[in-house]
């Protein structure tokens, strides 16, 4: 005779030290195992497009940095390129190395929070403090340059806002020198940890295939061994004159496409990104950063679908415009918002302990899901 | 590697008069108009033809073509009557390495579109979306409910041209 | 000991004991719960590459008093439907438990609280007392998560207890004695002689005892770590899961009481691990008053080497906190259960070998 088991339903609220921003999950849970996992957002909405459908195209780029608030220099990219390319404008060389510089600065703050916060998350909190010591660094660089720390405003349609301060190619070389070693006691302390190991391998599997028929891009994707990068497969801006390596899951310590193959993948893209800031800051030419900028942005009518590589994956802008200053319609295809789908299938089975690892690793910001 | 002509007359051989036309002004992108009630036939195809390969999906968005009627009603807001609602598809092959983008345009009274989300997983949401903030009904959808707003949210459809705010919400001025 | 001192000090019995069994409570445990919850806050920070507390009092000494005053001085919320009679007896047990293992540990040569036989049987079976506190706790919040925290917090620490046991009971085998006082006894003379590297006896027996006696060492500091909940073993209070487990909705003096008992409870283990296997308060290189012929120095020595080995392996814990991950529900149990024991068990019958032989 077997003993009688329920089902309880778990609310991991709103309001929850892990659940990275306000996100509901409904867990179902039998003991330890889940059953089923249903999130529920929206508790983040602030009618991001309904906004831009009465802004002008400039008035646009401050919202889109409060999308993704980790990764806003990325954010403003992205837009800048889509508004660019359907206007047809190009920019100066030092626009463009400028950019690229501050999108892989940016990169790197957003891995450090993501790995900070997972390995928070997991109960380590040590490396959470080390890895923002090392973006407090980094914020200070794009303090120098604009002013803020997380919102900046500086990336404009067809240049910049301003042109960089003196001091900061000698700053970002010496937090190059600075962060390397910090970043090779990062991996001692977290990444081979047999502990965080035990906890994140073979846990929350996305095979390539599922991967593809979710939508799910960025790290999620190559942890999973699918060879596909953005910035190498539909390059965009002038990455196509660095030299660097895109990190592909090869499942050391588990299997392809579990959660510490995602994290790992982080890691390397920390160092990768950090070759191209190198490389770029060694061949940044001389020019003026506004001279691109048009007086009245007015895209002709049309419409287009372009996209950048995010940190959290491919974060995409579909414009379509009328011919006047305001777009009829701005969608933001949000990494994140993607990426959530697939949550409820990798929890499956697995134990409460998990779903925080498994939502750890997927990397998720509630700015972007919900806009 | 295909360009969108390339694509248009293929499908167009397989399927008729269900795809409609190829729009391609450039600078911007070329899209391929297909019939709302067809789409998951036309989606299938596109994704498992051999040559073709589009397993994944970009992008969904539906969009409010503004193009009825613009009348005033009762209340002296304007709302426009007859016209379309537009949903775009944007899918990629990552084997191959191109793109294509669909369109399928349907009416604002009645706006039913086939749902593809049994094809590509991740349209789940993006068809959820475009529901709660356009009123497209994506048939066949195994849960279609609202998404960003709440869910017993009753005063319309956020992203319309002709949207609204209602005065309350549960008791709470909504407009403050 | 100090019960006779303090008779023939006053001639009651009654204020001899009184004094006798509340002294170490109010002049030791209690202020050193205090300043251990200062002390890990400041090496926690140290650790992480910056400061702490800093602005209460030179350094943020006196951040302890801050934290006590407003505590006293926290409103006591408490949910609508919890289980008024559980939800108040439990932070009591939990504390109960934890500072009442404090009578049969000496804290030096001439004071300890009570000289029972049975000495260190009675510190495991009345630490027992915490995992009804705990359940207790959990059940009666009437909270999901504060069950979920109980029920992994019970079956930890009841797992747990079975490796302390057997390597408990390895020990006796080899000292004879269940008293702790007469272990520390047994250990005296200078570190060669502690328990970890074979106890005073020399001979063959020494030489075989000492990579035994080293892992009976490992495997019980791990065990009793698990029995404090501290991490890598802090499942209940699993902050990123669970809220915090079985005192989420404690609030105020309760929720001090909890802490308190948390801090009172690694010293107690430390100074258990270290009676038992680093020779309690046995100085390592002889003692002062020996050398200096004053007989009254000796014991306050004594006291002093004991609060040494205490915070030393106090500060190993807080370290291993601040370091390591934690482990998994299931993973948790089947390190106890399935590399723990064993182990223990393999230990308990080569130690039982070499004392026969």
């Amino acid at each position: 005779m077997a003993l009688k088991t329920e089902e309880m339903v778990l609310n991991m609220g709103p309001q929850h030290p892990s659940t990275h921003g306000v996100l509901r999950l409904e867990l179902v849970i039998e003991g330890e195992i889940i059953k089923s996992v249903t999130p529920h957002i929206g508790y983040l909405h602030r009618c991001f497009e309904k906004h831009c459908e009465v802004m002008t195209y400039p008035q646009i780029i401050p919202y889109t940095d409060r999308m993704d608030y980790l990764a806003s220099m990325c954010n403003e990219f992205g837009y800048v390129i889509a508004v660019e390319r359907l206007m047809g404008i190009e920019v100066p060389e030092r626009v463009e190395y400028i950019r690229v510089i501050m999108a892989e600065l940016q990169r790197i703050a957003s891995h450090l929070v993501a790995i900070g916060t997972y390995g928070a998350d997991i109960g380590a909190f040590t490396p959470f403090l080390f890895c923002f010591r090392d973006r407090e660094k980094i914020l200070n660089l794009f303090e120098i340059t604009c002013g803020a720390r997380l919102l900046y405003n500086y990336i404009w349609i067809g240049g910049l806002m301003h042109d960089l301060h003196p001091d900061f190619i000698r700053l970002t070389k010496e937090f190059i020198k600075e962060f390397r070693p910090n970043l090779k006691e990062l991996n001692d302390l977290l990444t081979f940890n047999q502990i965080f190991i035990d906890r994140t391998a073979n846990v929350g599997i996305l095979p390539a295939e599922t991967a593809i028929n979710y939508g799910i891009t960025g790290p999620n994707l190559r942890a999973s061994g699918v060879n596909w990068d953005l910035r190498i497969n539909d390059p965009y801006s002038i990455y196509d004159r660095f030299d660097f390596k895109i990190p592909v899951g090869k499942g050391e310590n588990g299997t392809v496409g579990d959660c510490w193959n995602r994290y790992y993948m982080r890691i390397l893209e920390m160092e990768e990104s950090l070759k191209i800031v190198e490389q770029a800051i060694n061949q940044i030419p001389d020019g003026d950063v506004s001279s691109a900028i048009p007086k009245r942005v007015k895209p002709p009518a049309g419409q287009i679908y372009s996209r950048v590589e995010n940190p959290r994956g491919e974060l995409g802008y579909f414009i379509v415009s009328d011919g006047s200053v305001n777009p009829t319609r701005i969608k933001v295809r949000a990494p994140s918002f993607v990426n959530m789908v697939v949550f409820g299938e990798l929890c499956k089975g697995h134990m409460v302990a998990d779903v925080v690892a498994i939502l750890g690793s997927i990397d998720i910001v509630l700015g972007e899901i919900d806009r | 590697m295909k360009n969108p002509e390339e694509i248009f007359e293929i499908l167009k051989d397989k399927f008729g008069e269900v795809i409609i036309e190829l729009f391609s002004d450039k600078p911007t992108e070329s899209f391929i108009s297909v019939a709302p009630l067809e789409i998951d036939k036309v989606c299938l195809y596109l994704r498992d033809k051999e040559g073709l390969n589009f397993k994944s999906l970009m992008n969904l968005s539906g969009i409010d073509d503004a193009n009825g009627e613009k009348i005033k009603d009762e209340n002296d807001n304007e709302i426009i009557q007859g016209g379309t609602l537009s949903v775009f598809y944007h899918l990629e092959s990552i084997d191959l390495k191109h793109k294509v983008t669909l369109k399928v345009s349907t009416d604002r009274e009645n706006p039913e579109v086939a749902s593809v989300e049994e094809i590509w997983r991740a349209a789940d949401w993006h068809e959820r979306e475009a529901y709660d903030m356009f009123g497209i009904k994506f048939l066949n959808h195994h849960n279609l409910i609202r998404i960003l707003m709440p869910y017993d949210w009753e005063g319309g459809y956020p992203l319309r041209k002709d949207y609204q705010n209602p005065e309350f919400y549960k008791g709470m001025k909504v407009p403050y | 000991m100090i019960y006779d001192w303090l008779y023939s000090l006053t001639g009651s019995e009654m204020i001899a004991i009184g004094v006798q069994s509340l002294l170490p409570l109010y002049l030791f445990i209690l202020p050193f719960a205090l300043v251990a919850v200062l002390l890990e806050r400041k090496v926690a920070a140290h650790m992480q590459d910056r400061l702490g507390p800093m602005r209460v009092g030179y350094h943020g000494l006196l951040q302890t008093i801050a934290d006590i005053l407003k505590l006293l001085q926290k409103e006591d919320t408490v949910a609508a439907d919890i289980d008024k009679k559980f939800f108040d007896l439990s932070p009591l047990l939990v504390f109960a438990g934890s500072y009442a293992a404090f009578a049969a540990i000496p804290f030096s040569g001439a004071f300890m609280g009570s000289n029972i036989d049975l000495g260190i049987i009675y510190i495991v079976a009345v630490t027992g007392l915490v995992v009804a506190g705990i359940l207790m706790g959990g059940w009666a919040s009437n909270n999901k998560y504060s069950l979920l925290g109980a029920m992994r917090a019970a079956a930890q620490i009841i797992s747990f207890e079975i490796p302390t046991l057997l390597i408990v009971v390895t020990v006796i085998m080899i000292t004879g004695t269940m008293n702790l006082y007469t272990m520390s006894e047994w250990q005296t003379g200078y570190f060669w002689n502690w328990l970890i590297l074979g106890g005073p006896d020399f001979g063959i027996a020494k030489i075989l005892l000492t990579p035994l006696m080293l892992m009976a060492f490992l495997i019980i500091f791990l065990s009793t770590l698990a029995e404090v909940n501290r991490t890598p073993f802090d499942i209940p209070e699993a902050e990123s899961e669970i809220v915090a487990g079985y005192h989420t909705e404690y609030s105020g003096m309760k929720f001090a009481i909890f802490f308190l008992a948390e801090y009172a409870n690694m010293f107690a283990i430390s100074a258990v691990v270290s009676a038992l296997f680093f020779g309690g308060y046995q100085s390592p290189f002889g003692y002062l008053g020996n050398l200096l012929e004053i007989g009254w120095l000796i014991p306050i020595e004594q006291f002093f080497w004991f609060t040494a080995k205490g915070v030393f392996f106090v500060l190993v814990q807080m370290w291993l906190r601040w370091t390591l991950p934690r482990f998994r529900v299931d993973q948790l149990m089947s390190f106890c259960w399935k590399y723990l024991i064993p182990i223990s068990f393999v230990l308990l019958l080569l130690v039982g070998l070499i004392t026969v032989l």
